[in-house]
């Protein structure tokens, strides 16, 4: 992107839209100050004071309870004010249009809206339009991007593998519709992962999906040789009823992760998965809840992350 | 000129004292990042302290995070889970304006309710801007206009004397 | 009538085959005189063109002006007035109005507002079925009666190959010329972005060539089976330029344009999100781009349109697949011609070629040249003339255009219509 939306002028965080067009060195310093977060639910008082006074509005125009609570939940740690609207898309397309709704809230003097939307692009349109002293996180758009599920993926990476170098990672699954696996590969390939392979049927992935910097493979037994990282993506049952594929069991057969198909890949392999998990379609539940699964430390650690990420967005301008 | 040994010892005397006349019953040591927690190593040795140091970044509980932001180099803050009816000896480097300290007592405030604070400070010198001050000293000292004190580390420990406009 | 005297321009008229300096004589709305002054011929007025081209008045083969039905983009009056400031003396409306051209009485209300804002060359295609819902014929004999000057589908589907055909036959037995834009409803799939490296990072929903190639191919197929006339409008597509190559060597009566910022834009230009850029069909890749450009140099292809759609703000005011997808763009398409020029695709005598002589060879009327006794439509443009697409010099209501702010050479200081002058640059230069 030309004029990067996301930086201010002095290169900091003001918008988090994307993982594309943020530099190594500012994706690092995300993850660095989440390490600081993440114990904040061992305090008696889980709170620090940072965003103190600030109001932030978390609009869904999708819905979503578990992001939506993690967002709430990151945002009243950091002491802010929080206000989560869920719009449904009916009363949008009979009612206000994107802007006046965003111009509505903004009347009421707010800080930062955490968007979550169907349509590609929206993030990034409601952070141009909105008014300057106000920051946009994208908690999900279409199919563009979900870059704060990438970063708590990433997070949780380090925490285990510690050095993304070496790593070869596989994404498996939906490609095509994958909002989370754009800004994971984006996010891998920032970071300087030795290898992003995704594996799907040829139907799930994307045109010139090599172009984002990816090796292919539609195959799992040969896909996950050699992969230190599975990150599973979630099939949605819609995609059986458009043509796309024939049916959950034959998914399964093909792409689904069991104990057998962990063992190709290196022993000490990590099983990833953004949730919510399909027991049984994409993976199975021996793998889910086995040794290998950081599933549920991506969900403790999201919480830091968005803190850490809500934080550095909401810093102005400094007189350094 | 202020010799660094000099000030450890009239600071661990001073100390000492102040234990005893507030009668401190086995105190949790804490000091402030970073400079903060080189002296308090040193106290925490010269006293004698078994329990480990508890050390503190007030980064998250500064009063300018509209104007400079977040810290890149935040470090988690490492005290133990229990702070209530505790004693705490709070140490740092330099005293200047106060608002360090005013910081740190509302993040060890948020940890738990203490029983007391004594704040210990090597170097307290001119300039405050908040109402609180150290209940120990290793010196007390006033500064010309546009000079700066610092306390350099961690090995060896040096008292650096900036003027700022030399500074680069 | 006024007595007009042209005087030492280039001239360049492809179909006469001129290029030189000379003048050219109007009187009664009509050229009467090219290079030769003729005998006591007293000019009431004299416009100096020297240092300028003096070409026939651009004919324009899609465009939208927004009435009936949707002034809130554009009028009749902001959109003539906008052509006529770019050299543009012929337009063909696309049937996609409201209501649609389906209806003489619509034909005729057109014709009325045409003449209200003083610009009556505005020929109206008309609807190939009726609302253009791809499902039951229109009323194309009435339609051509009342002044349609083809038929077409503008951006709708027909609703399958039988109806289509038929459609195809109908025309041709009125001997009525099917303007066609070729793209597969199924396959385009609500696609707002070309299949590609761009709609793959921005995870925008994709429209691929196929869509295009396919309906294409289907609709040359029918052409041979029906001998119906078929323009197809605005490709995009590599592919689309071998196909129209190999129908046109093999016989079959067919034509073909491409709107001018296909010939500019691919899918590496587009700034992420910005719906200026939105556009049907899509800004597609290097490839197409660079095959188009040598389908028009060689001829396969052998008119540019403008394919002018206004905007309001609103409507460009969304997430990119919600936005109105249209380029405003009367105004920029000569300058954009002449970049063609410049970068030595085309030759001057092709390019102007491409705005005159042959959409009037497509639309079969005598329009796009400077012959003697056809009606006075002139452009007289200064080629190096530079100016700025900005809100002091821009004139369509419509400011959706991927090159707001941007310098362009090559202005047009007049412009004649059946030898009125409906346009002149102040001496300012704004």
């Amino acid at each position: 992107m030309t004029d990067n939306l996301q930086l201010n002028a002095e290169g900091k965080l003001k918008h988090f839209l994307s993982i594309e067009g943020l530099p190594k060195s500012l994706l690092t310093e995300i993850l660095d100050i989440a390490e600081s977060f993440v114990g904040i639910g061992d305090h008696q008082i889980k709170k620090v004071p940072l965003l103190r006074g600030k109001t932030i509005v978390n609009l869904f125009f999708e819905n979503s309870t578990r992001t939506r609570t993690t967002f709430e939940l990151a945002a009243k740690r950091l002491s802010a004010d929080v206000l989560s609207m869920s719009i449904s898309t009916s009363s949008t397309s009979k009612g206000e249009s994107l802007l006046d709704t965003i111009r509505n809230l903004e009347a009421m003097f707010v800080d930062m809206f955490v968007v979550r939307h169907a349509i590609s692009g929206a993030a990034h349109f409601i952070a141009q339009q909105t008014a300057p002293h106000i920051s946009v996180i994208n908690a999900g758009d279409g199919q563009h991007a979900h870059p704060t599920q990438a970063m708590l993926d990433m997070f949780t990476i380090r925490q285990i593998k510690k050095d993304f170098s070496n790593l070869r990672v596989a994404i498996i699954g939906d490609i095509l519709h994958s909002r989370v696996a754009r800004s994971q590969i984006q996010a891998l390939n920032t970071l300087g992962a030795a290898e992003v392979r995704v594996i799907a049927p040829k139907t799930l992935l994307p045109a010139h999906v090599e172009s984002l910097g990816v090796n292919i493979s539609h195959d799992l037994t040969e896909g996950l040789k050699d992969i230190d990282v599975i990150i599973m993506l979630r099939l949605q049952k819609e995609r059986m009823t458009s043509a796309l594929l024939p049916s959950e069991s034959e998914y399964f057969k093909c792409f689904g992760l069991t104990e057998d198909k962990l063992k190709i890949a290196k022993p000490d392999a990590i099983v990833m998965h953004p949730g919510p998990i399909n027991r049984g379609v994409e993976i199975d539940s021996k793998v889910a809840d086995g040794p290998q699964s950081v599933i549920l430390k991506q969900v403790s650690n999201g919480i830091a992350i968005r803190m850490a990420i809500m934080a550095m967005a909401m810093q102005k301008q400094g007189a350094n | 000129m202020l010799e660094i040994q000099d000030l450890l010892n009239k600071l661990e005397d001073s100390l000492k004292r102040k234990v005893v006349e507030r009668q401190l019953n086995n105190p949790l040591m804490i000091g402030i990042r970073t400079g903060g927690v080189w002296v308090a190593e040193q106290m925490h040795q010269r006293l004698n302290i078994t329990e480990p140091l508890g050390l503190l970044d007030i980064s998250f509980y500064r009063d300018d995070f509209s104007q400079i932001g977040v810290n890149p180099n935040v470090k988690p803050s490492q005290l133990p889970l229990q702070i209530e009816g505790r004693d705490i000896i709070l140490i740092d480097d330099v005293f200047y304006t106060g608002r360090t300290i005013r910081a740190a007592l509302n993040e060890i405030f948020d940890y738990g309710r203490p029983n007391q604070v004594i704040l210990a400070v090597l170097i307290e010198r001119d300039g405050k801007q908040i109402p609180l001050c150290p209940d120990c000293v290793g010196t007390s000292i006033t500064l010309n206009a546009g000079q700066r004190i610092k306390l350099m580390g961690p090995e060896p420990l040096t008292i650096q004397l900036q003027t700022l406009n030399a500074v680069a | 009538m006024s007595l007009i005297h042209i005087k030492q321009g280039h001239i360049i008229d492809p179909v006469n085959n001129i290029s030189r300096i000379g003048c050219v004589y109007v009187a009664e709305g009509k050229i009467i005189s090219v290079t030769n002054e003729p005998a006591g011929f007293k000019a009431d007025r004299v416009i100096n063109a020297q240092n300028q081209i003096v070409c026939p008045g651009f004919i324009d083969l899609s465009t939208r002006l927004r009435e009936p039905g949707q002034t809130r983009k554009a009028t009749f009056k902001s959109e003539t007035i906008a052509a006529a400031s770019a050299g543009i003396t012929t337009m063909c409306l696309q049937p996609d109005t409201s209501p649609v051209i389906d209806a003489p009485a619509v034909v005729e209300l057109i014709k009325e507002q045409a003449k209200k804002a003083d610009y009556p060359q505005i020929y109206p295609i008309s609807a190939l079925t009726q609302k253009l819902e791809g499902i039951e014929l229109s009323a194309m004999l009435s339609l051509k009666q009342a002044g349609c000057i083809a038929v077409g589908n503008a951006n709708q589907p027909v609703r399958n190959l039988l109806i289509l055909r038929r459609a195809m036959e109908y025309a041709a037995s009125h001997d009525l010329l099917v303007m066609f834009k070729p793209n597969d409803y199924w396959l385009g799939n609500n696609g707002c972005v070309h299949e590609g490296a761009f709609a793959t990072r921005y995870g925008l929903p994709s429209i691929p060539e196929a869509a295009e190639t396919i309906a294409l191919a289907q609709c040359l197929e029918l052409v041979e089976l029906t001998g119906c006339r078929v323009h197809f409008g605005q490709l995009s597509c590599k592919r689309s330029v071998i196909k129209i190559h190999q129908a046109k060597k093999y016989g079959l009566q067919v034509s073909a344009d491409v709107a001018i910022h296909q010939l500019h834009l691919t899918e590496s230009d587009i700034i992420p999100f910005d719906s200026n850029y939105h556009v049907l069909p899509p800004l597609r890749t290097e490839a197409d781009k660079q095959y188009l450009r040598q389908g028009l140099a060689s001829g396969t292809i052998n008119s540019i349109c403008s394919d002018h759609q206004p905007h309001d703000v609103d409507a460009k005011l969304a997430a990119f697949p919600e936005t109105e997808p249209g380029v405003a763009a009367l105004e920029t398409l000569l300058p954009l011609m002449l970049k063609l020029v410049a970068q030595g695709i085309i030759t001057i005598e092709q390019g102007i070629a491409s705005l005159s002589e042959n959409p009037a060879r497509v639309l079969g009327i005598k329009s796009g040249a400077l012959t003697e006794g056809f009606a006075a439509d002139i452009c007289i443009f200064d080629p190096k003339l530079t100016w700025q697409v900005n809100s002091d010099n821009w004139k369509s209501q419509g400011v959706n255009t991927p090159f707001w702010g941007q310098t362009f050479k090559g202005r047009v200081t007049h412009t004649l219509q059946a030898g009125k002058i409906i346009h002149c640059l102040e001496k300012s230069g704004a």
